[in-house]
């Protein structure tokens, strides 16, 4: 299984752009096996520092994750204003309270408008950006949440720190 | 693992309950092409699993003017209560009694366990299979393969 969308300058890319190794996770901020998953891939990128860029695309279940969209839609809002990972990390470290009250602490804590955040928010400004996101996914054959893409495969074994790590280092030693 | 009907096949007709009340057969739904998705069981302990992924993109299949259908051998009240509970809103079928005799016709049961393989069939307008692949029962098989099968489909 590949990831059919390449990693392109629509993505959010956090490190190296000229990295041998890129990670891509399909990910929903109401996910508690994706918030599992949040300090994992910061030990993994701590420990592969210029090997690896990280890319993070949305993959909102909002039928099961009432505030997974608007978490979404929150942090493409910060993205459009240059916050995107900051507003990312935010919302997984707060993840038990997602919701219109901590997007507008959030955006004050990172000097966002809150009012802005919060008509782009009601106006759904940023939902067809996630639903693109999410529809390229499927077709990826992402198939919940997280799911991980190393160099453009599927990686379908845990996303537990080793078992990342083992597979970064053979994608690393493979190219 | 079973040998599931393959593409050509006319697809066996059958009519389960939807709800308790409510009974669907296939050839009601000629016309329009059917994704017929076997699992096998309600209640499966993971965020997105294969009907919840479904239930997400509902759009996506009716864009091809598909209805889908999720089919297992559990009872109608159990459908019902996970249903409401995954706010699932598209149909599952109760292969209930004879227990699996639908999967059976199709290749997907799984006897030495009692349930459906993870099956999934594209049937076309006609009734008639157009796609059809079976998962380890361990993996969610997603649904780009059935996006790709609906993609094909004459028009």
């Amino acid at each position: 299984m590949s990831l059919r969308i390449p990693v392109s300058d629509q993505d959010h890319i956090q490190g190296n752009p000229d990295a041998p190794c890129t990670l891509v996770e399909y990910g929903d901020y109401e996910c508690p096996h994706c918030g599992h998953a949040y300090p994992i891939v910061k030990r993994i990128q701590k420990h592969f520092g210029k090997k690896l860029r990280f890319v993070f695309r949305n993959f909102p279940l909002a039928e099961m994750h009432p505030h997974a969209e608007s978490a979404a839609e929150t942090a493409e809002y910060a993205g459009a204003h240059g916050k995107f990972w900051e507003m990312h990390d935010a919302l997984f470290e707060n993840q038990e309270s997602l919701g219109g009250s901590l997007y507008l602490q959030l955006a004050r804590q990172l000097a966002l408008s809150p009012q802005e955040l919060r008509a782009a928010v009601e106006s759904r400004d940023f939902l067809a950006r996630v639903k693109s996101d999410f529809t390229g996914g499927v077709r990826s054959g992402v198939n919940g949440t997280p799911t991980f893409f190393i160099n453009g495969k599927r990686h379908d074994a845990s996303f537990e720190y080793e078992d990342l790590l083992q597979a970064i280092n053979a994608a690393l030693a493979h190219d | 693992m079973s040998t599931i009907l393959p593409p050509g096949t006319p697809a066996p007709d059958f009519n389960l309950h939807v709800t308790p009340d409510q009974k669907l057969s296939l050839h009601e739904l000629r016309g329009r092409p059917v994704v017929l998705a076997f699992y096998p069981a309600d209640w499966s302990p993971v965020c997105g699993d294969q009907m919840a992924l479904y239930n997400e993109i509902l759009s996506e299949f009716h864009k091809f003017g598909a209805e889908i259908l999720g089919i297992s051998v559990d009872g109608v009240w159990c459908h019902e209560a996970f249903a409401k509970d995954r706010h699932l809103h598209f149909p599952l079928l109760a292969d209930f009694e004879p227990k699996g005799s639908v999967a059976r016709t199709y290749g997907a049961y799984r006897a030495e366990d009692g349930v459906c393989e993870r099956a999934l069939f594209v049937i076309d307008k006609n009734g008639v299979i157009a796609w059809s692949y079976l998962s380890p029962v361990a993996v969610n098989p997603g649904a780009d393969g059935i996006l790709d099968a609906l993609e094909q489909l004459p028009k």
